[in-house]
């Protein structure tokens, strides 16, 4: 969606009912993000929205970019976010050879999540924890790891299976950061039975416009 | 600077701190497919040798490359070495624009003793015309526009003769323009036009 770069147009505030409309809105998309709302929209803080090409709507506090949204999907998170916050979104991870196609924008195809370098959620309703690289199985939203010695491997997926159309995040193979964030076009549970075909379709992705848009 | 992956869950906020690249912006464990691998490197070496040694120690290398195979890192390495190769060509061709084209401060006659000043040529420093008439609209008090040109292209009309003080801001303000590179012109149809583009 934003291989191109993108000019950053005029910012607008945003009106403090939507404000805290899209408040309730990200909880609900994100639940694990809940504990985390305040500090990523403060309620006193002025949220601002920018338009850019493509009928995409990009909010904002001040500099920070946070969420995206095309036209009235689902907000999706800025890959800066996710780093800040990375064990709160729903996760997929691909295997080492699949990076440098997705971070040229490629969209992402299933065999690079069920090669042995990726990850899919395993399908257990019951496994609770936060998602992605840093989180620990069963320390809900707790990042556990010290920075220290390998943990190749040890991110956790999810137990539910995620639908067509719910936005996910993408880790990579060996990688702690994430380096995608797209809508699903293809379950994960169908992604797994099939085997082939594309699974997250374009997104934002580390590199491309949005990532690279200054926001003054 | 502060240790990336400190793990702050405990405190007050919590949110991870993330250190990006100063090269090419991106995590430094993705400048690999960046592009610009030999500057990110140093830039990493010097910024942050921790993550450094995390990440391009031999070890390091050796296990994420173990688990492709043979076929498979050859193909990533050529299309490593291409991304590069496009990288540094696409460099070095906008470091040419810059040493080969000029801003271009001219001032025309309006009437009599009454002058504009027209600025052309700022697109090929990246510099935004209308961003910029706006800073030089605020700096000189006057009125500051952008129009286009007959013959294509734009150019910035500030209002009242202020040719020197422009140059001596751009001088101040944008320093990715070269003193060299500013070409002061005096009189109306002389040359110049063609040159903004």
């Amino acid at each position: 969606m934003f291989k191109k770069d993108i000019s950053p147009g005029s910012k607008s505030k945003v009106k403090s009912s939507v404000q805290r409309a899209i408040r309730t809105q990200l909880v609900q998309t994100y639940p694990l993000l809940a504990p985390h709302i305040d500090e990523i929209i403060p309620k006193k803080e002025q949220l601002d929205a920018m338009k850019i090409p493509e009928r995409v709507t990009l909010y904002l506090i001040g500099l920070t970019p946070l969420f995206y949204q095309h036209m009235t999907d689902a907000l999706l998170p800025h890959l800066k976010l996710v780093h800040r916050f990375p064990t709160c979104f729903p996760s997929l991870r691909i295997d080492r050879g699949a990076i440098r196609f997705v971070l040229s924008g490629a969209t992402l195809m299933a065999p690079g999540l069920t090669s042995t370098g990726g990850r899919l959620p395993t399908g257990a309703d019951t496994e609770k924890g936060g998602y992605g690289e840093l989180g620990g199985k069963g320390e809900e939203g707790k990042l556990y790891w010290d920075g220290e010695g390998e943990r190749e491997g040890e991110g956790w997926y999810g137990g539910r299976e995620l639908e067509k159309g719910e936005p996910v995040v993408v880790c990579a193979e060996g990688k702690l950061e994430a380096c995608a964030v797209g809508l699903l076009s293809m379950g994960t549970k169908e992604c797994k039975e099939k085997g082939k075909g594309p699974v997250v379709e374009e997104g934002h992705y580390l590199g491309d416009g949005l990532w690279r848009l200054v926001t003054e | 600077m502060a240790d990336v992956e400190a793990a702050d869950a405990s405190h007050e906020p919590q949110s991870r701190h993330v250190v990006y690249c100063g090269v090419c912006t991106l995590p430094p464990e993705y400048c690999e497919f960046g592009g610009t691998v030999k500057k990110c490197q140093e830039w990493l070496k010097k910024n942050n040798s921790t993550m450094y040694e995390r990440l391009w120690s031999e070890d390091a290398l050796a296990a994420a490359t173990s688990s492709l195979s043979l076929d498979a890192q050859k193909r990533a390495e050529k299309d490593a070495h291409k991304k590069a190769l496009k990288a540094e060509a696409a460099e070095a061709k906008q470091a040419a624009t810059i040493a080969s084209s000029k801003v271009i401060i001219k001032r025309v006659e309006r009437n009599k003793r009454k002058f504009v000043t027209t600025v052309t040529g700022l697109e090929n420093f990246g510099l935004e015309n209308k961003k910029v008439a706006k800073d030089l609209g605020k700096k000189f008090a006057t009125g500051a526009s952008v129009t286009k040109v007959p013959s294509g292209g734009e150019e910035i009309v500030v209002q009242g003769d202020v040719s020197e003080e422009i140059e001596e801001f751009f001088l101040e303000k944008f320093p990715v323009i070269p003193e060299d590179n500013i070409e002061l012109v005096e009189d109306k149809k002389k040359k110049g036009s063609g040159a903004g583009g």
